[in-house]
């Protein structure tokens, strides 16, 4: 009889909530009951109030059990977990899981459930089917795929990722770079993380599609130091590429080369913001450049480059896999495809929600995300991470688009949406936010470097009641400056939590 | 020199360097700083003012074990800033600290992509935590310490 096979996620936050323990106890148990197991360490589901959660292969399908704790595992097989037995932690298929079924899975279609690292599981489920097509076609043609999908920029600016590339692909240079903006400090986001341990090879491809095109034969991600099991999966998936053929000098059997590394951030969020990244990758602190010139034109080492978000880079393939129009078809507006949703913070069922754009906020907040953890009532939303706007209840049918965050004076960013019940103080976010300003300015600009601790210091007077209309009035006016006086996003979007915070959560500041 | 010799080659070598010999040693030596600027043809004050731009780098060796509470939002959602107070308090030290028994260094971290599940720790290298409650807390040093 052949081995079971069991598949265990490898996924950061699955381990936080012990899934190494689960492994070693299904090895142990297995061994010692004389059965023939094959642990498979895949990517996490995205459903984070069950994790671990484990799937067994049985001839009806994967069969689900989680939250399994070590403690629960020789009782798994008593029950005969393996065949899919019945158990009080038994979930069923994956797939039949409303918060699972709703989904629209495009990017994160094989997350959890290949083997991250195998190769030829990656191709059995529709992997470098992308790569083929763009290799048969000219460099054009693949620009002009990417920008007729729609994709915009996922890392939360939402430039147009195909007009960045065609301006690559336009540049005059002997060498040109790929360079993966995996610098994902944004707090509430975790696709990034999920997708590089969940399906390195997805992320692999994409860059590579993008080297074929404009003709870059060196690419590099640019990896946070804070995700060291991501760093493991991308390093041994990027070694098996090679082994397989699919980097290196003859990429797929093309002739054409493109070769890929790993490089290691340093804990410096500001080195999310591309240029910044682009000097660090050279060596350098990770100050922000000006602009012009675009990094498109004379970007790392002073050539031209493309630099595009994991999750950006990761939408590639299917696009060139399915056609620009199969992707387009989801989404409104001006925004196009699926995002791949971060719900977080104080919420019951956490996770990842890929979906087209459209969705409410509401809906994600209650009907994926279940209310608050606490059961207190949600009282305020931040989305796009630190630099994002906090939103009030009233706020929550703004639809998940770039233009209709936009409007209501938010940002959408990289889709990470983390909830706080009705204990948080609003002044302790806001001065918070002038806080991690502070903390990670780059130091270039002033009103960013200096602003960041006058504005914790205004809203401390103000928190000690002294001189407060004046020092709102301060406030106001330093918020203004560090807006349009910052050299980029970090010190010029500061304000956003900032006044958020006092235009809807006023009576926190009485 | 090992450190160097591996990495000298790639373009923009400093980070690459500067990680193997913090892996290596636990942190960057103040005194290594010019060995590198000559390898790689910098100025010392280019070689210094990297290393202290980046929060990960260390000019001073560490406690036996590296405790990293995150700060951000999401964490404090769940009740981070609680945790931190507590953590401060237990172990007698601010961030940027180590225990007076050697044993912990307490650093503060933004974000672990752990989001979901708060609040987050990390312990050494790569031993991330989730929904860490004061208790648990305590019993996460008490692993820690008896580990070292």
């Amino acid at each position: 009889m052949s081995a079971v096979k069991v598949f265990v996620p490898r996924d950061a936050t699955a381990l936080a909530l012990g899934a190494e323990t689960v492994v070693h106890a299904i090895a142990h148990t297995g061994r010692a009951r004389g059965i023939d197991i094959d642990i498979v360490r895949n990517g996490s589901r995205g459903m984070f109030w069950l994790e671990p959660l484990i799937e067994v292969a049985t001839p009806n399908g994967r069969i689900a059990y989680g939250p399994v704790k070590a403690a629960d595992v020789a009782n798994l097989f008593d029950a005969d977990f393996l065949h899919g037995g019945a158990h009080a932690l038994r979930l069923g298929s994956v797939e039949d899981i409303a918060w699972f079924k709703q989904q629209e899975r495009l990017c994160f279609a094989r997350v959890g459930v290949t083997d991250p690292l195998s190769v030829a599981d990656y191709i059995a489920h529709g992997g470098y089917r992308g790569l083929r097509n763009a290799l048969t076609m000219s460099g054009a043609d693949i620009v002009k795929a990417a920008t007729d999908s729609g994709l915009r920029g996922r890392g939360g600016a939402a430039f147009p990722t195909g007009i960045k590339w065609n301006t690559v692909l336009g540049a005059e240079g002997a060498q040109k770079y790929v360079v993966c903006n995996a610098d994902e400090g944004d707090s509430g986001t975790f696709s990034d993380r999920m997708l590089m341990e969940g399906d390195p090879l997805c992320l692999i491809e994409g860059m590579t599609i993008a080297g074929v095109a404009v003709g870059a034969t060196q690419g590099y991600i640019y990896l946070r130091s804070e995700y060291p099991h991501a760093h493991r999966a991308l390093n041994a998936a990027i070694a098996n590429a090679y082994a397989a053929g699919w980097l290196g000098a003859d990429v797929g059997g093309s002739g054409k080369r493109f070769d890929l590394e790993v490089r290691l951030g340093a804990g410096a969020y500001i080195c999310g913001e591309e240029t910044s990244l682009l000097d660090s990758l050279e060596g350098k602190r990770g100050q922000v450049r000006f602009k012009p010139p675009l990094p498109a034109i004379k970007g790392l080492f002073g050539k031209p480059t493309i630099i595009n978000n994991v999750i950006s880079f990761a939408s590639v393939p299917i696009i060139l896999d399915k056609g620009a129009g199969f992707y387009r078809d989801y989404g409104v507006g001006r925004s196009r495809g699926t995002l791949p949703i971060q719900l977080a913070g104080n919420l019951r069922r956490t996770g990842l929600v890929e979906r087209a754009f459209g969705v409410t906020l509401r809906e994600l907040l209650y009907d994926f995300g279940g209310g608050s953890y606490s059961g207190r009532p949600i009282r305020a939303v931040q989305v796009g991470g630190p630099l994002g706007a906090y939103l009030p209840e009233s706020q929550f049918d703004t639809v998940l688009d770039y233009e209709a965050f936009a409007a209501a004076g938010a940002m959408l960013g990289h889709g990470g949406i983390v909830a706080f019940d009705d204990t948080v103080s609003m002044l302790e976010q806001a001065r918070y936010a002038m806080e991690f300003c502070a903390v990670e300015s780059c130091g270039k600009c002033t009103p960013c470097r200096i602003g960041s601790t006058r504005g914790v210091e205004v809203i401390d007077r103000i928190r000690a009641n002294v001189d407060r209309e004046k020092n709102f009035a301060l406030l106001d006016d330093l918020c203004n400056t560090m807006r349009n006086g910052s050299l980029c996003a970090l010190g010029g979007l500061t304000p956003d939590p900032v006044v958020s915070a006092i235009k809807y959560f006023s009576e926190d500041f009485v | 020199m090992r450190a160097i010799d591996a990495n000298r080659v790639k373009p923009g070598a400093l980070l690459p360097i500067l990680h193997a010999v913090q892996d290596a040693v636990g942190y960057v030596p103040p005194e290594s700083l010019p060995l590198i600027a000559h390898e790689l043809n910098l100025t010392r004050a280019e070689v210094y003012g990297v290393v202290t731009f980046y929060h990960h780098f260390r000019s001073a060796p560490p406690g036996r074990r590296v405790v990293q509470i995150c700060r951000a939002e999401a964490c404090q959602a769940l009740g981070a800033r609680a945790l931190e107070a507590h953590a401060k308090r237990t172990l007698g030290v601010d961030f940027h600290e180590t225990t007076s028994d050697g044993a912990i260094t307490l650093e503060p971290v933004y974000c672990l992509g752990n989001c979901g599940c708060g609040p987050s720790v990390l312990i050494g290298d790569d031993e991330l935590h989730a929904r860490v409650t004061p208790a648990a807390f305590d019993e996460l040093v008490k692993a820690a310490r008896a580990a070292t």
